[in-house]
């Protein structure tokens, strides 16, 4: 596979050549943090920062999608019947998206692409994308990839990685998405022994500084209904709020809802993401509902990500230690600590 | 205000120990840096944990609704009139309470913090007295607090408590020379097609994720409009209309019950600034009404009460 190096310039130079093969995101600094993009109206990427506030994932799963569109006229010889709204599925590329944003991506492939089922909007818009990942040179303090299956130079799931190496990138191609993305890009020399040999450093320093200790081995073996019972539940759960700030944030949360909506004699049918810290997330019908208390939701918050998951996919937890929620929680609810307590239990 | 920490810890020792309350709410040092987690202590062995600096920003009497047991909470300037407002409002009775006030100098802005250094990674901040120091892996920084303090706490006239059982210092000056509403006013100087730019592009990150609705004590309705769905009144897409009435209907069910704690702006993950709204509607309670929320125990807030006697013309 293809390895070049670009000078910071050219880079972005190839980026914006791109842009006639791709709809090409990029963080791009927005206020007091970073979001992903399209590189238009002038937008500059910038390669310098830590990661996103919000994940990438709604590039390939919106907050809100039109999934089909829908006349209430009766006198439309369609009246009542679904179409399907317009969707863009034209190849996009992410570029600069951390690994372990891309380590998630796999994890949410579980729900939305697998034998049993494949969404169609998910998948076309993945199948549609190239992620080109950027190794983390100065890992967060609290992120803890190493610790849930990840690396901060992992290509799990990258069609190509970039490495920072100072004034240049290395650009590697990982897949065939990666090699034709890289091979549109003009200008860049192949990668030299230096570079690579660079790269290597970089990797394994930025391994060396993350420090924190989040074991997950003894999860796999409990008994699910002794930690579901487990007393700890009540004092995690004290002072959430029940916003939906961590599912939101985080990468590999994947719930969502789905609803009409209508105005005036037309409709939509939208897929919004959910959150299973709202009380309407499991209100049945009836009035019901299975999880009307506080700590019920915070534990399916945990539990799911840290035992249901892994009971069902025997492949760690839905997790890939970005720390978006430990960093925003509002309250400081710190999924490194519930994990130590479910793992000690 | 770090040495409050230690008379929390021996009030909090002593209601317990004496059993005088059965839980104490407080907060303790967070896990990452300028965060501190609310917490509930029912054992005097844990007291060692609770914690205090200028990052408690969020608002105690939020987790005191409802409640049936005999609580010992902390709570500043805000918190204290807050718990005024749901001792009005039936939330809580008052004689459950042992209120331990803290006279506070205000609260660090956190992402005035990060602006300041450049949004580097910091490992460890320290306070002391006025002054706090910022540390990161290749840089240490002190800083005046007063120069940061969150926008809230800038205006504040009311840093010390207005009821409370037992304080954990002298009381703070009350600060004098503020002006509140200048942002308010400029708002209200805008034409409305102007204002309603304003307002979308306030609210065009919004994730309805709902953080600032639940960060405010005064949202304690068993179910919030926007969670209603026979019938349902808001629509849950990110459709800019939605989320504006959202925003709107929040901030004028807090009409003159809104203390400008500022737990709502603190808890963003976005950082949108919706205290705009919410200040608007205290600045009319003050200007209508000469009501600030959470001042007495005698009265319901202006527009919970009606009277025939009432000096506005309008209402008549």
């Amino acid at each position: 596979m293809t390895a070049k190096i670009f000078s910071k310039k050219e880079w972005t130079q190839a980026l914006e050549e791109l842009k006639q093969a791709y709809r090409v995101f990029a963080p791009v600094k927005d206020g007091d943090f970073h979001t992903f993009m399209p590189l238009e109206n002038g937008k500059q990427p910038d390669f310098d920062y830590p990661n996103s506030r919000l994940s990438p994932k709604s590039l390939v799963y919106p907050e809100s999608e039109r999934m089909f569109e829908f006349s209430l006229d009766e006198s439309d010889s369609d009246a009542y019947i679904l179409k399907e709204a317009p969707k863009d599925f034209s190849p996009q590329a992410v570029v600069g998206i951390r690994p372990c944003d891309s380590h998630a991506f796999q994890i949410v492939k579980r729900n939305f692409d697998n034998p049993e089922y494949q969404d169609p909007y998910w998948v076309q818009h993945f199948e549609s994308t190239t992620l080109v990942g950027l190794g983390c040179n100065t890992p967060c303090s609290t992120c803890f990839c190493t610790e849930v299956g990840g690396d901060p130079f992992s290509e799990h799931g990258l069609d190509a990685l970039m490495i920072d190496l100072g004034e240049s990138y290395l650009v590697k191609a990982l897949t065939d998405k990666g090699e034709a993305f890289l091979n549109s890009a003009s200008g860049g020399n192949s990668a030299d022994d230096a570079g690579l040999q660079k790269a290597e450093e970089l990797a394994a320093s930025a391994r060396e500084q993350i420090k924190v200790s989040v074991p997950t081995d003894k999860l796999q073996d409990k008994v699910a209904t002794d930690l579901f019972e487990a007393p700890f539940w009540e004092e995690v759960a004290f002072a959430c709020l029940n916003c939906g700030t961590c599912t939101y944030l985080c990468p590999t949360c994947w719930c969502f809802d789905i609803q009409d909506e209508i105005s005036g004699k037309r409709g939509d049918r939208i897929r919004n993401w959910d959150s299973c810290m709202f009380p309407l997330f499991t209100l049945h019908g009836s009035g019901h509902n299975p999880r009307d208390q506080k700590h019920q939701r915070v534990r399916q918050r945990f539990m799911h990500k840290l035992k249901y998951y892994v009971d069902k996919y025997q492949d760690g937890v839905q997790c890939s230690g970005c720390g978006r929620c430990v960093r925003y929680c509002p309250v400081n609810i710190d999924i490194r600590e519930v994990c130590r307590k479910m793992n000690e239990f | 205000m770090i040495e409050y920490g230690e008379k929390i810890r021996e009030i909090a020792l002593k209601l317990l120990k004496n059993k005088e309350v059965d839980v104490f709410i407080g907060y303790k040092k967070g896990t990452v840096p300028m965060m501190n987690e609310p917490v509930l202590i029912t054992d005097p062995d844990q007291v060692e944990s609770l914690y205090w600096d200028s990052f408690c920003a969020l608002n105690l009497c939020n987790y005191l609704t409802k409640r049936t047991d005999k609580i010992g909470i902390v709570a500043t300037g805000c918190n204290s009139r807050n718990i005024a407002t749901h001792i009005v409002e039936n939330q809580i009775k008052r004689d459950q309470l042992y209120i331990v006030g803290v006279p506070c100098e205000g609260m660090i802005d956190h992402r005035a913090v990060m602006r300041t250094i450049k949004q580097r990674e910091i490992t460890d901040i320290r306070e002391e007295g006025d002054r706090f120091t910022v540390v990161g892996k290749d840089f240490e920084e002190t800083f005046e607090k007063k120069t940061f303090l969150q926008n809230n706490c800038a205006t504040c006239t009311h840093r010390n408590p207005v009821i409370y059982d037992e304080m954990v210092g002298e009381p703070v000056e009350e600060q004098t020379d503020v002006a509140p509403f200048k942002d308010v006013e400029k708002i209200e100087q805008m034409a409305p097609e102007k204002r309603q730019g304003f307002f979308a592009r306030l609210t065009s990150r919004c994730l309805r994720c709902y953080a600032c609705r639940n960060a405010c004590p005064l949202c304690y309705c068993p179910t919030c409009f926007v969670d209603e769905s026979t019938p349902q009144w808001v629509g849950k897409s990110i459709d800019p209309t939605d989320t504006l009435t959202f925003h709107f209907l929040r901030a004028y069910h807090c009409a003159g019950r809104c203390t400008d704690c500022g737990a709502c702006e603190r808890v963003c993950p976005v950082g949108i600034k919706m205290r705009q709204f919410t200040k608007k509607l205290n600045k009319d309670c003050q200007e209508l009404f000469s009501w600030e929320a959470g001042l007495t125990l005698d009265q319901r807030p202006p527009l919970d009460v009606y009277s025939p006697d009432d000096y506005n013309e309008f209402i008549k």
